[in-house]
C-alpha cells in the first residue's frame, strides 16, 4: 500500500485515547469489558492511556480473591498490559486517598495524578471512552 | 454446547471446538484439538502450547498474536519469536490454532 493510499483511508493516524475506568472490579461488567476494548485497540496502534478513578481504583488491587463470588479474577490481566505496548496508566490521587490505598497496593505500576494534572491529561485527548 | 468424547472422557466445547472448562485439558485434549486442527504435534509445537499455557495462568487471556510472537522472542529467542517461525508450526493462525491445542480460550479481538 502507498502512502498515499494510508492517507486515504486514515490508517495512519494516530490519536489519543484514554480509557477511563471508574467502577468497581465486579459486581457490574464494566471493568472487564473496558479492560478487552483496551486490549483490542492495541492492536491499533493508537496512543492509549487507562485512567483509574472512583471506585475504579478497585481494579488494580493486589491480592484479589474471587472464589466467594464464583467469576473470574482477571485483576492479573492488567500485568499483561504492557506487553501490549499500553503503558500509560495514572490513577486519581484522591480517590487513592479516599479509600486509604497507596501505590504499594497496586498490581501495576502507576502514575498517580492530582486533579490538576488529569483535567491536562484529560484535555489533551483527542477521545476519552468512560467505563 | 457440543460435548465430545476424548480418550474416553466427555468434554464440552464451544460452537469452534475450543475447550470450555480449561481446568479439564490434558494431552490427550491437546493432541485431539491438533487433529481437528490438521496440526501434527512435534516438540517444536509442544513449546508454543506450553507457553501459551504458562502465558495464561500468569495474566489469566490468551494474547494477539503480535503479543505472542514478542513474548516468545523474549523467551526462545528471535528465532522463534518471529511470524515466519510460527506460521510454519499454525499455517491458520498461531494464537488461534495454538490456544486451541492449549485449551485456551480464543485471543481476545481475534474473529
Amino acid at each position: 500500500m502507498s502512502d498515499m493510499d494510508e492517507m486515504d483511508d486514515g490508517s495512519g493516524i494516530v490519536k489519543k485515547f484514554m480509557f477511563l475506568n471508574r467502577k468497581a472490579p465486579h459486581g457490574t461488567v464494566y471493568a472487564l469489558e473496558g479492560l478487552e476494548v483496551v486490549l483490542i485497540t492495541a492492536a491499533f496502534d493508537q496512543d492509549v492511556s487507562m485512567v483509574f478513578t472512583d471506585d475504579g481504583v478497585y481494579q488494580l488491587l493486589k491480592g484479589i480473591d474471587t472464589k466467594g463470588i464464583e467469576v473470574k479474577d482477571f485483576s492479573k490481566t492488567y500485568r499483561a498490559l504492557e506487553g501490549y505496548d499500553i503503558e500509560k496508566l495514572y490513577v486519581d490521587q484522591k480517590s487513592m486517598d479516599a479509600r486509604g490505598l497507596t501505590e504499594e497496593d497496586l498490581i501495576v505500576d502507576v502514575t498517580v495524578l492530582s486533579v490538576d494534572e488529569m483535567a491536562n491529561l484529560m484535555a489533551e485527548q483527542d477521545v476519552v471512552i468512560s467505563f | 454446547m457440543p460435548m465430545v468424547n476424548i480418550a474416553g472422557k466427555e468434554v464440552e466445547v464451544d460452537e469452534e471446538g475450543y475447550l470450555v472448562d480449561l481446568s479439564q485439558w490434558n494431552e490427550d485434549i491437546a493432541k485431539y484439538m491438533a487433529v481437528e486442527e490438521k496440526v501434527d504435534l512435534t516438540d517444536s509445537h509442544w513449546e508454543v502450547v506450553n507457553f501459551l499455557r504458562e502465558y495464561y495462568a500468569e495474566y489469566q487471556i490468551a494474547p494477539a498474536v503480535r503479543v505472542l510472537t514478542k513474548a516468545i522472542g523474549k523467551k526462545l529467542g528471535p528465532e522463534k519469536g518471529n511470524n515466519k517461525y510460527l506460521y510454519e508450526l499454525f499455517p491458520y493462525g498461531p494464537a488461534k490454532q495454538a490456544c486451541k491445542i492449549a485449551g485456551l480460550p480464543k485471543p481476545t479481538g481475534c474473529i
